[in-house]
């Protein structure tokens, strides 16, 4: 085992992440989540959320420092995410980084989440090397982005992105429609299994010819989430029930449909046969499930990190900082705050 | 020594010794920036020996609020040393008893959307900390106080720090862990779902 001994700090929405990585090596990673805070809200409440976090801090630290069996002194850096995510969120864990290593007088990187996103990847010790380039697809309840990646520390490219909700985020919205609690992502699912996905046929956001000229890989869920609320209706005002499964069904055909969709075409136009997945919503088994199954027909390699790394988490923050380390990145000075909207491009925040 | 943090106006932070005495003192008075400037004024003033780590627990606005505590918190860690929190007016009201305030006065801050925050003392207890003599609460701006009122817009980490110094003489806690937030979350529950169709 060898390698830098980093711990990453991740804030960004609702998990308060505290990962620790030895290099490439995982050796702690640490969640606490206020989901359950936001249940009856029917989504993520951007200041519930930084309270959650306050509190959550300091305990997770210290659990993860523990499963790790190490102590703060043993540590090489600390790593926090900068952005993009939730701004009074992303801040809680900024000043914690940086009490911390001033503190410890220790190296600070402030890192791109969702560049942290492709990080987990290399931790996946049972998976043969990252090789690049790659298109990676991170969806999650609060991004949907499709990336080309041609060196993780130092060239990402944007490809697209949601224009309107995050795919995560339209499961919520879609579940709270046919009366289903949250997160809706797993709720729809437990919906749909008995549902056929070819019941009704749900728009498929900026998939148009017209649409593909300017938002080739972008994405838009919120006219389907429209669509869906207005397909209700017209059953009930008709006195027809609601055929719940196959409403569900139908509706994250039309979401995997565009994912798999879009990720497929960056890779044949781009000429990369290799597909990387991240983000909580890879958790949804159907979106694998078709993802491995039209790449396979077009000689598309996917690789899904383990889930626990899929969900937002410290240590892809830890390992991504662990990575520019390696590269013989220096550390980032303390000026940088939290950018809600950090571009990918912005792999390391604030380099010296 | 003491390490003070507060970002419930500004950002201050400050070193001092057990009996008060200032050694490093850093602030930005901007009301936004705490998670910028944080670890530039932490580096600054930061240096082995500090065996306290204060934390200002507000009233202030909670994005820039929790950034102080938070950074209080995780020096803490780091070292291996308690964190002592404390309200944050108690530090304005030092300040004020320390000018010869007499009587009942108002400690008075900014919390934003036309209401301030308002804690009302009169002279200190036997521990020489400020006497809170009624909650630190809530009111609309313009609301008539029936005593002198100190409005403050900068808070000293200094001052802080040596309200927390006779705290931690006399052995006493001033607040708990929880940020003096004043507000619950601005969230409603979610009623049923907008009909869409025209
Ligand atoms: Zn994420």
């Amino acid at each position: 085992m060898s390698g830098p001994l980093v711990l990453g700090i991740e804030t960004s929405c609702d998990e308060t992440g505290i990962g620790i990585v030895r290099g490439r090596t995982l050796l702690s990673n640490t969640i606490a989540s206020s989901m359950d805070e936001h249940a009856r809200y029917g989504g993520v409440v951007p200041e519930v959320a930084a309270r959650a976090h306050l509190e959550a801090l300091q305990p997770s630290i210290e659990r993860a420092l523990d499963e790790a069996q190490v102590r703060l002194d043993d540590l090489d850096a600390v790593a926090v995410t900068s952005g993009p995510g939730l701004a009074g969120a992303l801040m809680v864990g900024v000043g914690a980084a940086k009490g911390l290593a001033v503190s410890l007088g220790k190296p600070l990187y402030a890192v791109n989440h969702l560049v942290g996103h492709i990080a987990a990847d290399i931790l996946d010790a049972d998976a043969p090397p990252l090789e690049y380039p790659t298109i990676a697809l991170l969806v999650s309840g609060g991004h949907t982005s499709l990336l080309h990646v041609r060196d993780l520390t130092t060239d990402v490219e944007l490809l697209g992105e949601t224009v309107d909700d995050a795919a995560g985020e339209a499961f919520d919205k879609v579940a709270r429609i046919l009366g289903l609690p949250y997160p809706g992502g797993p709720q729809i699912d437990r919906a749909a299994a008995d549902g056929d996905p070819k019941a009704i046929r749900f728009p498929r956001g900026l998939s148009k010819a017209s649409d593909l000229v300017k938002h080739r890989y972008d994405f838009s869920f919120s006219g389907l989430k429209t669509a869906v609320a207005r397909w209700i209706e017209r059953a009930e005002a008709e006195g027809v029930e609601v055929p719940v499964a196959d409403v569900a069904a139908s509706f994250r055909e039309a979401v995997v449909d565009v994912l798999a969709t879009k990720a497929l075409a960056a890779c044949a136009d781009l000429g990369v046969p290799r597909l990387l997945l991240g983000g909580g919503v890879i958790a949804n088994r159907r979106l694998r499930e078709v993802v491995i199954e039209r790449a396979e027909a077009a000689g598309v390699s996917v690789r899904i990190p383990p889930l626990s790394l899929c969900t937002d988490n410290g240590a892809m923050i830890a390992a991504l900082a662990a990575e520019l380390i390696m590269s013989g990145r220096g550390p980032s000075t303390f000026a940088f705050g939290a950018d809600s909207t950090l571009p990918v491009t912005e792999i390391q925040v604030s380099p010296a | 020594m003491i390490l003070a943090v507060d970002t419930s106006l500004g950002t201050a932070v400050a070193v001092t010794g057990l009996d008060g005495r200032v050694v490093a003192e850093a602030s930005s008075p901007d009301p936004l920036g705490h998670a910028e400037v944080i670890g530039d004024l932490l580096a600054r003033v930061a240096r082995p020996g500090i065996a306290y780590a204060v934390a200002g627990m507000g009233p202030g606005p909670f994005t820039g609020l929790r950034i102080g505590i938070a950074a209080a918190r995780a020096f803490a860690l780091g070292r291996g040393i308690p964190v002592v929190p404390v309200p944050s007016h108690y530090a304005a009201a030092l300040a004020a008893l320390d000018d010869g305030i007499e009587g009942t006065f108002a400690i008075v801050t900014d919390a934003r959307r036309r209401e301030i925050a308002v804690s009302v003392f009169d002279g200190t207890d036997a521990d020489g900390i400020p006497n809170l003599v009624q909650p630190t609460r809530l009111e609309k701006q313009g609301t008539p106080l029936e005593v002198p009122v100190i409005e403050t817009g900068r808070l000293s980490a200094a001052d802080l720090a040596r309200v927390a110094a006779r705290a931690i003489a006399a052995g006493r806690t001033l607040a708990d862990g929880e940020p003096l937030y004043l507000r619950s979350p601005d969230v409603v529950q979610p009623g049923a779902p907008k009909r869409v169709s025209g």
